[in-house]
């Protein structure tokens, strides 16, 4: 449990920082705590609570906040897809673990285990803990902005720089960096094609069918 | 009431897309999902940092100049202290001065 709280503390900072940005911004659209709460326990996935905000005041229809969800989170069925064997016998926390799969929880679910640690356990609360200081921060946030009113814009940069240092946390850990230049290079080059609104499931069915045909080629898991 | 369906949609909708591969492949693993499982994470994350940097223009506007002061700065800052809070803090320092003092 101690090892998880360290591993967990860099997505404890962008978390509680994110978490405060979504809060103000939430309730500088007239929606108070109860809906941070419930946002940020029952949905519990950081950009798309963000989209959801728009959804809200523009009066979005059920039917379009379901197509935007699933566009904006389809990325986490590839993170599923890549738990499967660690999620296999975890049991009863097992559908915990499912439904608190973010991206940076993925980012640190998929890094190395200490040695001498329960695993599950150790994973558990890795998930647990950054869920608690998402909705931590997202509550705060929410107080801050009806008591104070602060110049937040650039906060979200908060997530850019996370993934940022992810990345290079993996380069340099890596010996050959073929698959972080094929991440880069295709989505770049979907980024391109398809325009920032829609290169998301086109970069990611580029990424999954290349690494397909190199797996049946004798990809190497050495990276 | 709404707002509580909807978030509730939002809700609904974002579990599927997290449970839809352990659903749909009944937990069988294969050799391709160890291949997946191991190299996908190195692919992934690229993906999203260009996913969160996807609206800047270098051609208009700012010329993405706080993004990229922000970016170099959180690498300048993570290869010499190796301390992934500094280098995200101060990261979205230079960022956050940047966008509200140099472009407002």
């Amino acid at each position: 449990m101690k090892k998880a709280f360290v591993a967990s503390i860099p997505v404890m900072m962008g978390y509680i920082v994110l978490g405060m940005a979504f809060g103000v911004l939430l309730e500088s659209k007239g929606y108070g705590f109860i809906y941070a709460l419930l946002m940020s326990v029952f949905i519990y996935a950081g950009s798309m609570q963000f989209v959801t905000i728009n959804l809200l005041t523009s009066g979005a229809s059920l039917m379009s906040a379901a197509i935007m969800t699933l566009l904006i989170n389809a990325r986490h069925m590839v993170y599923g897809l890549s738990m499967m064997k660690k999620f296999e016998d975890m049991g009863s926390l097992k559908p915990y673990m499912i439904f608190s799969l973010t991206d940076e929880t993925y980012s640190l679910l998929v890094t190395k285990v200490p040695k001498d640690v329960d695993e599950k356990k150790y994973l558990f609360f890795i998930s647990f803990f950054d869920q608690c200081y998402w909705v931590i921060g997202s509550l705060l946030g929410s107080l801050l902005g009806s008591i104070i009113t602060i110049n937040t814009t650039g906060l979200d940069f908060a997530m850019t720089a996370l993934f940022v240092v992810i990345v290079l946390e993996q380069f340099l850990s890596s010996e050959k960096h073929f698959y972080t230049y094929f991440g880069f290079v295709i989505s770049i080059i979907c980024l391109l094609v398809f325009g920032s609104g829609a290169f998301i499931i086109p970069s990611m069915l580029s990424i999954l069918g290349g690494l397909f045909m190199m797996y049946k080629r004798g990809g190497q898991i050495h990276v | 009431m709404y707002e509580l369906l909807l978030i509730g949609v939002v809700a609904f909708v974002t579990v599927l897309t997290r449970a839809i591969p352990f659903l749909l492949l009944k937990n069988k693993s294969s050799p391709f999902i160890e291949y997946l499982g191991a190299v996908l994470p190195y692919t992934i994350m690229p993906m999203l940092v260009v996913y969160c940097l996807k609206s800047v223009d270098l051609l208009r506007g700012n010329h993405g100049i706080c993004e990229i002061l922000g970016v170099v700065s959180v690498i300048l800052l993570h290869l010499w202290k190796k301390n992934t809070l500094v280098s995200i803090f101060g990261g979205t320092i230079v960022y956050m001065l940047c966008v509200q003092i140099l472009f407002i």
